[in-house]
C-alpha cells in the first residue's frame, strides 16, 4: 500500500507510558518488602506482561504467580499480594480468603493493588466483611497501555457494558484521568472535538482535573488535536465482518494486547506459538492494513524476494559469506519465520472462512449496508439461525439488520427471536433484553403506531398541515437513521469495480462496500475543523457534539498534524486501518486511544456472559 | 556601632555577648516573683501564672499570655486545679500540667482547646514535678509522681502513656532530672543523692559520668542541650561537669566556687560553637562556665528566667529581655579589635570610602593583594545575618555590596537572600509583633513555620506581606494564610452570616488552594450551619461540598452535588451513607430521582444484595426488569422445582409488563423443562437444560423420532428447521433407510439439494444419487457438482442455458476433458 506521505510528522514516543507504569508498579511491590505471592486478575495477565515480565517481578521478590480464579488457594506464602481490577466479586473472594485464614488462626499480610483505580464500593465490601484492617489497599494508576506505535489501549473491555448497558459512569473519571495524563505528556491540546454523551462527560472530567491539579506540560505540544467519540454513535461498524488482515486475525484468533496465539494448524507444528503483532514485525506491518484478498499475493511476492536474498550466497567468496552470515542471515531467518507464520495464518483463515460460506455472508452484509433485498437477508439470517451455524454470527447479523433498518418489524423480530431461542436456548431472553437496552436489536415503529399517532395529531391541526404531517411521518417510517446518515455522508461508495489493490477511500476496509461511520465523521470534522455544516448529521446522531478550540501553536507545526482519536467503548482493527488510510491521504498522524480493542464477538460475548 | 565589642566578654578562646532584645511592655508589678513562667523557644510566647499555689475561691491565680515582647495576648483567672508546670508545644499551644495529672491545652489567645489525663494512678499520688519537652515526634510531657514513679508521653497529639520502671530507693521527687531523646527512644536521667540513673522503657540503669571525681558529691542540677547531645551536671561541691549525653565522653569540668544549687542551669551553644558552655543562674548572679577555669559573671537585679535557644540563651526578667550568646566566629573576626581579617579590612575600606578618603583604596588594595576579596564579602554578608542592630546590619551589607563591585564573577544570590531575610526578621522582631528570632533560628525553623507562627498570632496582613515579599508560591503562601484568616473570621460571632460570607468571598476570591469547603466546615464546627451553607455555594468543585453536607445531614443536597461532580466514588459514598441513615422507602425514593446513583447502586446490589435489587425494581414498577431478575434467578436455582417456580414468577411479571413475547417464551421454557424432566425420568435421556433444538437433536440421535416430532408440533417449530435437523441427524447416524422414509413422508420444505449434501458429507455417493432426481432444476447443477458428476452438471446447465452455471461447471472441468469443454463453450457462445 502507498507509503506515508513525506510531509507527515513522525509519531510521538508513546512508550514512555510503559515506563511510568512499570516504575509505579515496582514502587508498589516494594511497599510490601520480602517474599510474596502475587495473584493476578486473568484479564490483567496480558497487559501486565507488556509492562513487566516475570523476571522483573521476581526481582522484586514476587515468589509465585497465580491467576485469580475465585477458588480456595494453595499458596503457603506469608505475604499475599493481589493485583486486580476493582470488581466487587474479586474483593469478595479476597475477603472470604482472609476470613478463612483467620478462622484457621493463620497470620498473613495481604495487600490489594487496584488498577487503574480503587473504588469506594470495593473498600466498603472490605469494611462490611470485617477485613478492612487486615488488608492494605493501593492503587496502580496503570491507565494506558501502548499496544503499538499508534495504538494505546486502556484495556477496559467492561467500559462498554458498564457505561452503555448498566448506565454506570464509574469509568468516566478513569478515562478523564487518562486524557489528563496524555495531555501532560503530549499536550497541551488546542482543539478538542467530540460526539456522544459520554464523550462530553469525559471531556468535562478532564477539564476539571486540568483546573484543580497542577499540570505541567513539558515543552511544546506534540499533539494538538483530539477527537472523542462514543461507541454508541456508530454501532454498525463493529458489527461488520472484518476483512483487512489485522481485523481478520483478530476475529479468528483474537489478538490480546498486540499478541496472538497461533494454533497448531497455523504453525504447522504440534504446539501453538505466541507472536507479537506490531510494527516491529516487518512482514506484518506491511500486510496488516491490506484487504485480505491482497495478502496472499503479497506474501508469495515476499517469499520470492526472500528466496532471492538467500540465493545471493551462491557464488559468494568466504569473506562475503562471513558478512552475509553475520549481518543478513539472522534478519532473513527471522523474516522467514514470520513469513511462514503469516502464510499459515492466512491459509487457516481462508479454510475457516470458506467453510462457513463466507462469501454469502459478506453478500448479505453488503445488502444490509446498502439496504437492498431485505427479505432475502432476513431469510438468510433465519436459515443461519435454524441451522445453528454460529451462535455469535447469527446474533451479529441480527444486530446489523436491526441497526441498518433502525429496528425490525414486530412480526419479524418476534419470529427471529423465537427461532434464536429455540436454537440456542431460553437464557438468551436476557441477552435480547440487553440488546434492546443498547439499541442493538429493536422493534421498529410500525406503520400502525405511526398512523395512530397521525390521526391523533391530525385531529388537533387543520387539514393542510395534516397533509404535511402525514408526509413527514410516513417518511419517518421508511427511512432509518442509518440510511439517512449513509446518504448524507456517502458511506456506501457508488463504484462498480472497486479496486482493492489501489483503494481510493476508506471503504476498502469493508471490500469497498461501506466507509466506517466513525471514521467518516472524524474525517469530516478534521476537514472542517468544526461541526459546522454537519448539523443534519449530528441531529440524526442525537447531538451531543462539541468542539473546544484553544490557542494553537504556530501554524504548520508538526503537532497540528497529529491527532489523538479516543474511542469510548472500544474500536476495531478495521477502524484503525481506515484511520491509518485517512492519515496517509491527508498527511496526518493519527494515534488511536481506545478503552479496548473490540469486535462484534467481544461485544456480544460480554452481553451473553452477563446473564 | 563603634562599640560593637563593648558588650563582649572573653571566655577562653570565645567571646560572649548579651544583646538587649526588648524592654518588656508588660505592666508586671512584682516582676516574675512567685510565678510559674513558661517561654517557648524560637522567640515563642510567654505564659505567666502568678501565685499558682493559691487555692481559695476568693483569690484565684491569674494566667497571662504574652508575646515575647510582653504584649498581652490573653489574661484570665485560673479556675481549674493546681498547676505544677506550664509549657508550650511546637504549634504554639499552652500545656498546663495539673497536680492531679490532668493536662489542659489552651491556644495562644487563651481559649481552651482540650484536655487529657496522664493516667488514673497519677491522680491519687499527685504530680510533683513535670517537664514539657520537644522531640522529632512532637511535644511531650514527662512527670514524676509522689511515689517517685515517672510517666511520659512523647507526643501529646498521639497520646500513648508510658509508665517507666521503678527507681530503686526513690521516694518522692528526685534531686533533679531531665528528659533525653537518644537512639529514637525517650529516656529520663535522674539523680538521687550521689546516684545517677537512666530510665528507659524497660529498665533502670545506674550510670556514672566519666571523669567525675567521686568526691564531687551528689548532683544538684542537670541540663541537656537543645539538641539532646550534651549533658551538664552541677554537683554539691560547685563543680560543673560537661560531657556527651550518652555519658561516653567528658568535655570538661569547671569549678564555679558556688555551693548552693543554681535556680536554673541551661546550655548556651550555637551550631558550630567554639566551645561548649553552660549558663547558671542564682538569685542574684548569672554565670557562664565554659571549658577554661575562668567564668563570666553578670549580676542580676531582679528575678529572671532562662530560656534556652538553639544558639544562645534568652534571659527574661521583669523589665527586660536579653539574648546571651557566644559571638559567632565570623563576627569575631570582623569586629575583634585590630583584626586584619578580610572582612574587617573591607568594612574599614567602605568606611573610608564613605568619608571620601583615599585610604579606602589602600585597604581595598591590601585585600586584593591577598586575593581574599570574595572571602571578605562573604564574611560581611554572613556577619550581617548575626547582628541584631539594624545600623550594624546596614554597615556590613553596604560594605559587602561595595566589595562586590570589584568582583566579576561573584554570585549575588547569598547577598540578596540575606537582605530579604533580614528585612523579614527585622519586621517580625518589632516589639509590636514580638518574635525575637535570630537568623540561625530562622533558618532552622524555615519560613513555612514562621508563617504558621504569624498565623497563630493572627497577624494575617504581615504573614501575607512576608509571603509576597519572599515570593513563596501562592499555594503554600498567601493561600494558606487566607485560609487561616477565613477560618478565624467565620468564628467571629459579632458579624452576621451574610456579612461574614461576603467578606470572606471578597478577600479569598479564587485564590488557588483555598477550599471553601474547609472554611465552611469550620463555620459548621463553630455552630453556624447557615453560614456554612452560604460558604459552600462558593465552592467551585461540587465534590468538595459533599462530605460537609453529609455531616450537616443535608443528604439530598449532598447526593445531587456528588452526582454533579461526576465522581462515582463520591456518589457511592453518599449512597452508602444514605442507606444507613434513611428508611428503605425514603432511600429508594431518593435514588429514584438520581439515575446515576441508582444505576451505581444497582450494580452493587447485583453482586452483593440481590434481594435489595428486587425491592428496587419493585419500587419502580419495572416489571420487565423483575421478569429478567426472576429469569436469571432461575438459572441459579439448583433444583428444577425452584427453577420452575422462579420462572412462573417471571411469567407473572412479564404479563404485568404486557411483554407477551417474553411471557410466552418463558412459559414455553417451563413446558420444555417439564418435558425434559419427563423424558429424563423415563428414558434417562439427559436432556435437562438443553435448548429446544438441541433437545430435538438429542431425541433424534437416540432414535426417539416420535418424541421429537411431538416437540416439533408442541412448540410450532418451523418445518424447515425440523427437516434440516432430522436430515442431519439421520445422515450422521447413517440411518439411510429412515432417511429414505423421511424423504417420502411428504414434500420436502427445504428441497432435495440438502439431502444430496448430507449424503455426500457423510460419504455415501450412492444414497446421494437417489435424491438427485428429486432436486429441482434450479439446484440440479449444484447437486451434480457436489456429486462430482460433471456430465450431468453440464447437461443441466446447458438445458437451463444459465451463464453463471455454465461458468461454474467450466471452472470445475479438467483440461483433459476437451470434449466436454467444447460442448460447454459452444453452449455459452450460443447464448
Amino acid at each position: 500500500m502507498a507509503s506515508q506521505r513525506r510531509d507527515a510528522p513522525p509519531l510521538p514516543d508513546v512508550s514512555v507510558l510503559k515506563r511510568v507504569a512499570r516504575d509505579q508498579l515496582i514502587f508498589l511491590l516494594e511497599q510490601l518488602p520480602g517474599k510474596k505471592d502475587l495473584f493476578i486478575d486473568p484479564d490483567l495477565m496480558s497487559p501486565l506482561d507488556r509492562i513487566a515480565n516475570v523476571s522483573t517481578l521476581k526481582q522484586h521478590e514476587v515468589d509465585k504467580l497465580y491467576k485469580v480464579e475465585h477458588k480456595p488457594i494453595v499458596s503457603v506464602a506469608e505475604q499475599l499480594c493481589f493485583l486486580i481490577r476493582p470488581r466487587i466479586q474479586t474483593v469478595t473472594w479476597i475477603c472470604d480468603l482472609v476470613n478463612s485464614d483467620k478462622a484457621l488462626g493463620r497470620v498473613r499480610r495481604y495487600k490489594i493493588i487496584f488498577t487503574p483505580q480503587k473504588f469506594f464500593a470495593c473498600e466498603s465490601v472490605l469494611e462490611e466483611r470485617g477485613v478492612f484492617g487486615d488488608v492494605s489497599c493501593d492503587q496502580w494508576d496503570f491507565h494506558l497501555l501502548p499496544v503499538d506505535d499508534d495504538i494505546i489501549s486502556l484495556e477496559l473491555p467492561e467500559f462498554f457494558t458498564d457505561t452503555f448497558l448498566a448506565g454506570d459512569q464509574r469509568w468516566v473519571r478513569t478515562v478523564g484521568s487518562s486524557l489528563h495524563l496524555l495531555h501532560s505528556l503530549f499536550g497541551p491540546f488546542s482543539k478538542v472535538y467530540g460526539i456522544g454523551r459520554i464523550a462530553k462527560m469525559v471531556y468535562e472530567s478532564f477539564r476539571t482535573q486540568l483546573q484543580t491539579e497542577e499540570t505541567r506540560t513539558k515543552g511544546d505540544a506534540q499533539i494538538e488535536n483530539v477527537f472523542i467519540i462514543d461507541r454508541d454513535v456508530d454501532l454498525v461498524t463493529p458489527f461488520c465482518s472484518q476483512v483487512v488482515y489485522e481485523g481478520l486475525v483478530d476475529d479468528v484468533f483474537r489478538i490480546k494486547c498486540g499478541c496472538v496465539e497461533f494454533s497448531p494448524d497455523v504453525t504447522a507444528s504440534d504446539k501453538s506459538i505466541k507472536v507479537m503483532l506490531n510494527s516491529q514485525d516487518k512482514v506484518f506491518s506491511e500486510i496488516r492494513n491490506e484487504h485480505f484478498s491482497n495478502v496472499f499475493g503479497f506474501l508469495s511476492q515476499k517469499a520470492r524476494t526472500l528466496q532471492m536474498s538467500y540465493d545471493k550466497r551462491r557464488g559468494m567468496d568466504i569473506k562475503q559469506m562471513k558478512t552475509f552470515v553475520s549481518e543478513e542471515l539472522k534478519g532473513l531467518k527471522q523474516e522467514h519465520r514470520l513469513l511462514s507464520l503469516h502464510i499459515g495464518a492466512s491459509e487457516a483463515m481462508m479454510k475457516r472462512k470458506t467453510k462457513q460460506d463466507f462469501q454469502e455472508l459478506l453478500r448479505t452484509e453488503h445488502s444490509l449496508l446498502e439496504g437492498f433485498e431485505l427479505r432475502e437477508c432476513i431469510s438468510f439470517i433465519e436459515e443461519h439461525i435454524s441451522r445453528q451455524v454460529s451462535m455469535m454470527e447469527s446474533l451479529r447479523l441480527l444486530c446489523l439488520l436491526s441497526l441498518t433498518e433502525n429496528g425490525l418489524l414486530p412480526k419479524d423480530l418476534r419470529s427471529l427471536k423465537a427461532q434464536y431461542l429455540q436454537s440456542y436456548g431460553f437464557d438468551h431472553l436476557l441477552t435480547f433484553s440487553s440488546l434492546k437496552t443498547l439499541g442493538l436489536v429493536q422493534e421498529q415503529h410500525t406503520a400502525e403506531t405511526l398512523s395512530a399517532m397521525e390521526t391523533r395529531v391530525g385531529r388537533l391541526v387543520n387539514d393542510r398541515t395534516a397533509g404535511k404531517l402525514t408526509e413527514a411521518i410516513s417518511s419517518l417510517a421508511k427511512k432509518s437513521n442509518f440510511r439517512a446518515l449513509s446518504r448524507k455522508l456517502n458511506l456506501v461508495p457508488k463504484v462498480e469495480d472497486y479496486d482493492l489493490r489501489v483503494p481510493k477511500d476508506m471503504a476498502y476496509v469493508f471490500s469497498g462496500a461501506y466507509i466506517p461511520l466513525s471514521c467518516r465523521l472524524i474525517e469530516q470534522v478534521l476537514d472542517r475543523e468544526s461541526w459546522s455544516g454537519l448539523e443534519e448529521v449530528t441531529r440524526l446522531l442525537n447531538g451531543h457534539e462539541f468542539n473546544v478550540t484553544g490557542s494553537a501553536s504556530s501554524p504548520g507545526a508538526d503537532s497540528q498534524r497529529r491527532v489523538l482519536v479516543l474511542f469510548l467503548g472500544g474500536c476495531t482493527f478495521s477502524e484503525i486501518a481506515a484511520l491509518r488510510f485517512l492519515a496517509r491521504e491527508k498527511g496526518l498522524r493519527i494515534i488511536t486511544v481506545t478503552t479496548a480493542i473490540t469486535n462484534s464477538s467481544r461485544i456480544l460475548e460480554s452481553l451473553v456472559q452477563r446473564n | 556601632m563603634a562599640f560593637v565589642t563593648a558588650s563582649w566578654n572573653p571566655l577562653g578562646d570565645a567571646f560572649y555577648r548579651k544583646t538587649e532584645l526588648y524592654e518588656m511592655s508588660w505592666p508586671l508589678r512584682d516582676g516574675l516573683r512567685d510565678s510559674l513562667v513558661a517561654a517557648a523557644p524560637y522567640g515563642g510566647p510567654i505564659a505567666i501564672l502568678r501565685e499558682p499555689q493559691r487555692r481559695s475561691p476568693s483569690s484565684r491565680p491569674h494566667l497571662d499570655i504574652y508575646s515575647a515582647s510582653g504584649l498581652s495576648l490573653a489574661s484570665f483567672v485560673w479556675k481549674s486545679g493546681t498547676v505544677v508546670q506550664l509549657g508550650w508545644t511546637v504549634s504554639d499551644e499552652l500545656l498546663c500540667v495539673q497536680e492531679d495529672g490532668k493536662v489542659l491545652i489552651y491556644d495562644l489567645f487563651g481559649s481552651f482547646k482540650r484536655h487529657f489525663s496522664l493516667g488514673q494512678e497519677v491522680s491519687q499520688s499527685q504530680v510533683l514535678e513535670a517537664k514539657v519537652f520537644h522531640s522529632p515526634y512532637g511535644s511531650g510531657v514527662a512527670i514524676v509522681t509522689g511515689c517517685g514513679r515517672f510517666t511520659l508521653t512523647t507526643n501529646i497529639d498521639d497520646l500513648k502513656l508510658r509508665r517507666l520502671p521503678e527507681v530503686p530507693g526513690l521516694q518522692g521527687a528526685p534531686c533533679c532530672w531531665a528528659v533525653l531523646t537518644q537512639d529514637r527512644q525517650t529516656k529520663v536521667l535522674l539523680s538521687n543523692g550521689p546516684d545517677l540513673y537512666v530510665l528507659d522503657n524497660t529498665s533502670c540503669t545506674a550510670v556514672s559520668p566519666p571523669g567525675l571525681s567521686p568526691e564531687a558529691g551528689s548532683i544538684l542540677q542537670m541540663s541537656v542541650s537543645f539538641s539532646y547531645k550534651y549533658l551538664a551536671l552541677f554537683t554539691q561541691t560547685g563543680l560543673v561537669w560537661t560531657g556527651t549525653s550518652n555519658l561516653q565522653a567528658k568535655l570538661c569540668e569547671v569549678d564555679t566556687k558556688m555551693r548552693s544549687a543554681p535556680k536554673q542551669m541551661v546550655w548556651c551553644r550555637r551550631p558550630r560553637a567554639q566551645q561548649p558552655s553552660v549558663v547558671l543562674m542564682w538569685e542574684r548572679l548569672l554565670l557562664v562556665a565554659g571549658q577554661c577555669s575562668d567564668t563570666i559573671q553578670f549580676p542580676l537585679d531582679s528575678v529572671s528566667v532562662l530560656v534556652p535557644e538553639l544558639d544562645g540563651v534568652r534571659v527574661l526578667s521583669g523589665s527586660h529581655q536579653e539574648l546571651l550568646q557566644e559571638v559567632p566566629l565570623v563576627s569575631q573576626e570582623i569586629f575583634k579589635i585590630a583584626s586584619m581579617s578580610p572582612g574587617a579590612l573591607l568594612l574599614e575600606a567602605h568606611r573610608e570610602y564613605e568619608k571620601l578618603s583615599q585610604r579606602a583604596d589602600e585597604y581595598l588594595r591590601e585585600i586584593k593583594e591577598q586575593c581574599v576579596l570574595a572571602e571578605a564579602v562573604r564574611q560581611c554578608v554572613e556577619a550581617a545575618g548575626h547582628e541584631w542592630d539594624c545600623v550594624t546590619q546596614k554597615a556590613l551589607l553596604r560594605a559587602a555590596s561595595f566589595g562586590k563591585c570589584f568582583l566579576s564573577d561573584f554570585s549575588p544570590e547569598p547577598f540578596v537572600t540575606i537582605c530579604r531575610e533580614l528585612r523579614v526578621l527585622n519586621a517580625v522582631r518589632e516589639s509590636s509583633v514580638g518574635l525575637p528570632l535570630t537568623h540561625t533560628q530562622f533558618k532552622q525553623m524555615t519560613v513555612q513555620v514562621l508563617i504558621d507562627r504569624l498565623v497563630h498570632r493572627r497577624l494575617y496582613p504581615l504573614a501575607i506581606e512576608v509571603c509576597r515579599y519572599l515570593k513563596i508560591p501562592e499555594f503554600q503562601g498567601v493561600s494558606r494564610v487566607l485560609r487561616h484568616w477565613a477560618e478565624c473570621k467565620v468564628q467571629q460571632t459579632d458579624l452576621s452570616d451574610e456579612a461574614v460570607a461576603r467578606t470572606v468571598c471578597a478577600k479569598v476570591g479564587d485564590s488557588p488552594g483555598v477550599s471553601y469547603s474547609h472554611i465552611a466546615a469550620k463555620a459548621y464546627e463553630s455552630g453556624r450551619p447557615e453560614l456554612a451553607i452560604k460558604l459552600l455555594e462558593f465552592e467551585a468543585r461540587s465534590g468538595e461540598q459533599v462530605p460537609l453536607l453529609l455531616k450537616m445531614k443535608r443528604s439530598q443536597l449532598a447526593l445531587s452535588k456528588a452526582v454533579e461532580s461526576g465522581d462515582t466514588d463520591l456518589v457511592f459514598t453518599v449512597v452508602s451513607f444514605l442507606k444507613n441513615e434513611m428508611n428503605r422507602g425514603d432511600f429508594f425514593m431518593t435514588l429514584r430521582n438520581q439515575p446515576l446513583a441508582l444505576s451505581l447502586y444497582r450494580q452493587f446490589c447485583k453482586v452483593e444484595e440481590s434481594q435489595t435489587l428486587k425491592d428496587l425494581l419493585n419500587q419502580d414498577d419495572d416489571h420487565d426488569g423483575l421478569g429478567n431478575f426472576y429469569v436469571s434467578a432461575a438459572f441459579k436455582e439448583p433444583r428444577l422445582d425452584g427453577r420452575l417456580a422462579s420462572l412462573q414468577n417471571a411469567v407473572d411479571e412479564y404479563n404485568k409488563a404486557k411483554n407477551d413475547f417474553n411471557a410466552k417464551a418463558t412459559e414455553e421454557e417451563m413446558k420444555l423443562l417439564k418435558f425434559q424432566r419427563k423424558l429424563d425420568e423415563e428414558k434417562g435421556a439427559g436432556l435437562q437444560g438443553l435448548s429446544l433444538q438441541d433437545t430435538m437433536e438429542a431425541l433424534l440421535n437416540l432414535g426417539l423420532y416420535k418424541h421429537a416430532e411431538q416437540l416439533c408440533r408442541d412448540f410450532r417449530v418451523p418445518d424447515k428447521r425440523f427437516w434440516w435437523l432430522k436430515l442431519r441427524a439421520l445422515a450422521e447416524k447413517h440411518d439411510w433407510d429412515e432417511l429414505d422414509k423421511f424423504s417420502r413422508s411428504k414434500k420436502s420444505p427445504i428441497g432435495y439439494l440438502p439431502f444430496v449434501e448430507v449424503c455426500v458429507k457423510n460419504h455415501n455417493q450412492n444414497e446421494a444419487k437417489k435424491y438427485l432426481v428429486k432436486v429441482s432444476p434450479e439446484q440440479r447443477v449444484k447437486a451434480c457438482l457436489l456429486l462430482g458428476d460433471l456430465e450431468g452438471a453440464a447437461d443441466a446447465a446447458i438445458e437451463r442455458r444459465n451463464e453463471a452455471e455454465l461458468g461454474a461447471v467450466l471452472g470445475r472441468c479438467p483440461a483433459s476433458n476437451r470434449q466436454l469443454m467444447d460442448r460447454l463453450q459452444r453452449a455459452a457462445a450460443k447464448k
